[in-house]
């Protein structure tokens, strides 16, 4: 089983690589840029767990170290 | 005063604290492996600079599940001094005895220079030998040392006074021009609510003597011996 975590800054904090992004992308004429958020893909490969297991063994990961949640929200997929 | 020196894998200023310690104002010295579980007598506990495992994940992440970090933890709730410099700031918000984090600076750029410093709060061990509003000079080096924390966070910092120094321009004041990486209120150190645990983005051990271009780095290295030592036999 792979699940597939992708971790975000949140909404609220500033997103300095985000900004730089955008404006990058704007500046290439892609006018219809209004935001980017940049974070981060993280592919992790499990054993032996059911995909109910899996769930709560994952979103147990996101919050205990793959996302600080001071600063940044997670979601994951699980793909049997 | 006895200091302990903790050294993670990456960790690039462990040395430079050390030299400080020993040789400048002559205090006990222990190094720390990140895979020690007993601090050795330590007082103080720095953590220094660098990129403890190679700030992979983000910085400061992996070396909070060190085994040295439990007895680190143990050591803060016991009251015991913990001060994280620059890297060590990053692993202390990580391990949650300092609220808050440090994102990527908002120039995107690792920022190297001098900067000055605001003392806010002069009544703590890491500061009792400065004054209260002077302003120091002290490097710093990093690429993610912008503070931030939800606006209740912060509300509750400077309510408890747990902010200890900003960035400032040479008068003091706190601008945006003077904030080299464009964090929250200039926050440029924290203490933890009991006083105890003191995180700062600056380099005060590369500004120990005057050889290095400033000594004000001193100061903070000063301000703990002295925490340590009996009021009768402080001199001056």
């Amino acid at each position: 089983m792979i699940a597939r975590v992708v971790v975000v800054p949140k909404p609220v904090v500033n997103d300095p690589q985000g900004v730089t992004v955008r404006q990058g992308l704007r500046a290439l004429g892609f006018s219809e840029v209004e935001d980017v958020r940049v974070g981060r893909y993280v592919e992790v490969r499990l054993g032996g767990a059911s995909a109910e297991e899996a769930g709560t063994r994952v979103d147990e990961m996101c919050r205990r170290l793959l996302a600080n949640q001071v600063i940044e929200d997670y979601r994951f997929e699980l793909e049997t | 005063m006895k200091f302990g020196v903790v050294v993670f894998p990456g960790t690039w200023s462990d040395r430079d604290c050390g030299h400080v310690v020993t040789h400048v104002v002559g205090a006990d010295l222990v190094y720390l492996w990140h895979r020690d579980r007993d601090l050795r007598g330590a007082d103080c506990v720095i953590l220094p600079g660098g990129f403890s495992y190679g700030d992979y994940l983000r910085p400061g992440a992996i070396a909070r599940f060190s085994p040295v970090m439990e007895a680190v933890a143990e050591h803060a709730a016991r009251g015991g001094l913990v001060w994280g410099i620059c890297n060590g700031f990053q692993v202390l918000c990580e391990a949650g005895l300092l609220p808050g984090a440090l994102i990527r600076n908002a120039c995107l750029e690792f920022r190297c220079e001098w900067v000055h410093l605001r003392c806010e709060r002069a009544d703590t061990p890491f500061t009792r030998c400065l004054q209260p509003g002077q302003v120091v000079r002290v490097p710093i080096a990093h690429e993610e040392g912008n503070y931030v924390a939800d606006p209740d966070t912060l509300d509750e910092l400077e309510r408890h006074g747990q902010v200890v120094l900003r960035y400032c321009d040479a008068e003091g004041r706190v601008t945006d021009a003077a904030n080299p990486n464009g964090s929250a209120r200039g926050i440029a150190g924290i203490r933890n609510a009991d006083g105890n645990v003191l995180g700062m983005m600056p380099h005060p051990e590369r500004c120990a003597e005057a050889d290095l271009g400033g000594t004000d780095g001193l100061l903070m290295f000063r301000s703990l011996v002295e925490a340590a030592t009996p009021v009768g036999r402080r001199h001056g």
